[in-house]
């Protein structure tokens, strides 16, 4: 018997703007109105901007380890951009620009990489879940938020972010399967920035691209320029019109860079070339997005310099308001253990006691032993 | 209750009654896991509930007890009320992450946002010759996460009581029933009700020793009970812990006060185990009311082996708990 081929297929990579400022018209026409264009250029700038001042208050006592953001701004904010307000984000721990777009108060965020839970107590309407810091297991729970989403025949979609390194992960395979298998409305949204940490690409994957992987679960994959706006954008609203309309998965590897160290605990000189950041500089999406509000005439540079002052007192504001927050009282720390608090718990925080509970003092003295007695 | 003899159901008719009535009440429930659809459950527990449910709400999963657990807690974190079934606890241990690091502190991390409603459950402990990596007992490993509930019941009567109220319970609850019972029969009434967690019961009463133990182990205890009251004059109070958290310490405490012995059966491993939690507790409580020092009765401290002989020696059984008792009474 002759040999057939039992499968073919390939992978398309979507640009719309690259990083020389060509910018494929056709491709972008309807996706994003120049005045949207310009609030999102804002947007990320104030994001960009946050980042550093984040890292200072790190580097000064005021925060615990946090992770930046710089360069990948773009991916979660075409998401964001384009999803419906009410489809669930279900982020990492990347995903800043996208989270404010929807509406997080940017205090939350620093209140979290301060270390306080509230901040992670996000409003239901909302539709974002709590930054995931494990890797991988909040695809699970898009998956089954999209499942719970689709037995009550809502028609809202869950769009998961996550990274290059998570693809390795047994919760990703698990997740991508149910999805496939199950016919649930998901967008799996990895950002490729090439570096797990210290790990590089090549350690997670041998296959040419990521966004190949989804190929084994029957699920339709596309690989986009994670620095073009536009390029993202179209790709998601591809893959939520495919979720909405026909309850089908799609994994898109955004191809990016995380110009930045991993988190404040990392120095990324350890294990890159500094050739190879400045190849990515040159990517950046501000940049490129600049670029291309000039050549629309939408923006010189007194409105690049009015912008700056905004983004400086916009996070000044937003990192006054998270520092205002008083630390919880540590009566606090056995709420929301559970729903309602057992006995146990309820006599941990009365006693300020966690163990030996039973040991009254005094009790010894004034009681004669039982022994034998009976 | 009528005056007229209660049905007599199996453990596994009781856990299926549970879920049905509770699915009927209430359209959030669903049930998901290996095989609970088309072949009716690896153990028959879910017979006859893809007919009546459909498809929507019984659900065939792949072989993915990490997968499954983490779409379930998806889903609990919308609202619905999702019956995860691990054909085996042991299963559970890939699944460790996602019921382990995500469940029980979901409302916790996302400072009271996200509740995390959600029942997993299926069998615990030894089956029966089934092997090591199949025997688990999970719960002295489990119980020690904050944030959890856990269920244990041994008869087929609370295994409908309680897994209505963990279906109902806002907070995540680990129910672990036991293939060794399943065919279990005993008086179940028709009608509805539930009981309430941490509330255990009181299965003989005695004036000489408590013996406290959970789940299959608790008739191990009834039966040296037996043979105590039988050939050595020794009338034990055999306590039936029902839910290992919340722990009924109450309950335990009185008795004790009462005995002023204790011996805890606990069919896990004894390091760090329920067993040592409880026997440090009735420490704290009762020091001054015990007569000897607790007791206790584990497994013995290897992989559950494959051998029948050796697998029934290494559990706790009644020839162990009649000698623990017969030495917390300063009588061996």
């Amino acid at each position: 018997m002759p040999i057939k081929t039992a499968f073919k297929t390939e992978i398309e990579h979507v640009s719309i703007l690259d990083e020389h400022g060509q910018f494929d018209a056709k491709l972008a026409e309807g996706l994003i109105p120049d005045d949207d264009l310009l609030a999102l250029y804002r947007h990320m700038t104030v994001c960009r901007h946050l980042d550093e001042v984040a890292f200072k208050l790190q580097r000064s006592g005021r925060m615990g380890t946090y992770p930046q953001n710089m360069g990948q701004e773009a991916t979660s904010l075409a998401a964001a951009y384009v999803l419906e307000k009410t489809d669930w984000l279900v982020p990492c721990y990347r995903e800043n620009a996208g989270l404010f777009w929807r509406g997080v108060p940017m205090e939350y965020v620093l209140l979290h990489w301060m270390g306080d839970e509230r901040g992670n107590a996000i409003p239901r309407e909302l539709f974002c879940t709590p930054l995931a810091i494990p890797i991988g297991t909040q695809m699970l729970h898009a998956a089954g938020l999209a499942w719970a989403a689709k037995y009550r025949g809502e028609k809202q979609i869950a769009c998961t972010f996550f990274g290059d390194g998570a693809t390795s992960e047994g919760d990703f395979h698990e997740a991508m399967n149910f999805a496939a298998n199950l016919d649930l409305p998901v967008v799996f949204l990895c950002q490729n920035n090439f570096w797990a940490i210290s790990v590089p690409g090549k350690i997670q994957c041998s296959a040419p691209t990521l966004a190949q992987r989804g190929l084994a679960y029957g699920m339709h994959c596309v690989q986009c320029d994670g620095n073009d706006l536009f390029a993202v954008a179209k790709v998601v609203k591809e893959a939520a019109a495919r979720a909405r309309e026909q309850s089908r998965p799609t994994f898109i590897e955004a191809v990016t860079y995380r110009l930045g160290d991993h988190t404040t605990a990392d120095d990324a000189r350890r294990y890159r070339d500094q050739a190879e950041v400045d190849l990515w500089k040159a990517r950046d999406p501000l940049i490129r997005l600049r670029g291309l509000l000039k050549e629309k005439k939408l923006w010189n540079d007194s409105k690049e310099a009015e912008l700056l002052e905004f983004a400086e007192r916009e996070v000044a504001g937003a990192v006054q308001r998270a520092e205002g927050i008083e630390a919880p009282a540590t009566t606090e720390v056995f709420d929301h253990t559970f729903a309602t608090l057992d006995p146990q718990i309820l006599k941990q925080r009365e006693t300020r006691r966690t163990s030996s509970l039973g040991q009254q003092s005094g009790r010894s003295a004034s009681h004669a032993p039982a022994g034998g007695s009976h | 209750m009528s005056a007229t003899a209660v049905r007599e159901i199996e453990f596994r008719d009781a856990l299926r009654e549970a879920m049905s009535e509770e699915m009927r009440r209430d359209p959030k429930v669903f049930l998901l896991g290996e095989e609970v659809a088309e072949y009716d459950g690896a153990y028959k527990v879910s017979k006859g509930m893809l007919a009546e449910f459909g498809p929507r709400r019984i659900i065939d999963t792949p072989i993915s007890e990490n997968g499954f657990a983490g779409l379930g807690i998806g889903a609990a974190m919308m609202g619905l009320r999702p019956i995860v079934e691990f054909m085996s606890w042991s299963f559970s241990l890939v699944a460790a992450d996602q019921i382990l690091n995500n469940a029980p502190k979901m409302l916790y991390m996302s400072g009271g946002q996200f509740g995390c409603p959600i029942v997993f459950r299926g069998n615990d402990g030894a089956g029966g010759q089934l092997g090591s990596t199949h025997s688990w007992c999970v719960e002295s490993l489990y119980a020690n996460v904050p944030g959890l509930k856990m269920a244990i019941p041994s008869n087929p009567y609370d295994a409908k009581g309680l897994l209505k109220t963990a279906i109902r319970d806002a907070d995540p609850v680990f129910f672990l029933e036991s293939e060794r019972m399943l065919s279990m029969k005993g008086e179940v009434p028709e009608e509805e009700y539930l009981i309430p967690f941490g509330q255990a019961a009181i299965r003989r009463t005695g004036e000489d020793c408590t013996i406290v133990s959970f789940g299959r182990p608790v008739h191990f205890a009834m039966e040296a009970a037996e043979t105590l009251a039988a050939e050595d004059g020794i009338e034990c109070e055999v306590i039936d812990g029902r839910t290992i958290r919340p722990l009924d310490l109450d309950t335990i405490v009185a008795s004790v006060r009462k005995t002023n012995r204790c011996v805890v059966v606990d069919q896990s491993w004894s390091f760090a185990s329920v067993g040592s939690e409880v026997a440090a507790q009735i420490s704290e409580h009762c020091f001054d009311d015990l007569d000897n020092h607790v007791h206790r009765v584990h497994a013995d401290d290897v992989p559950a082996p494959y051998a029948s002989n050796l697998e029934q020696e290494m559990l706790p059984n009644p020839r162990k708990i009649r000698s623990a008792v017969l030495s917390a009474c300063y009588r061996a």
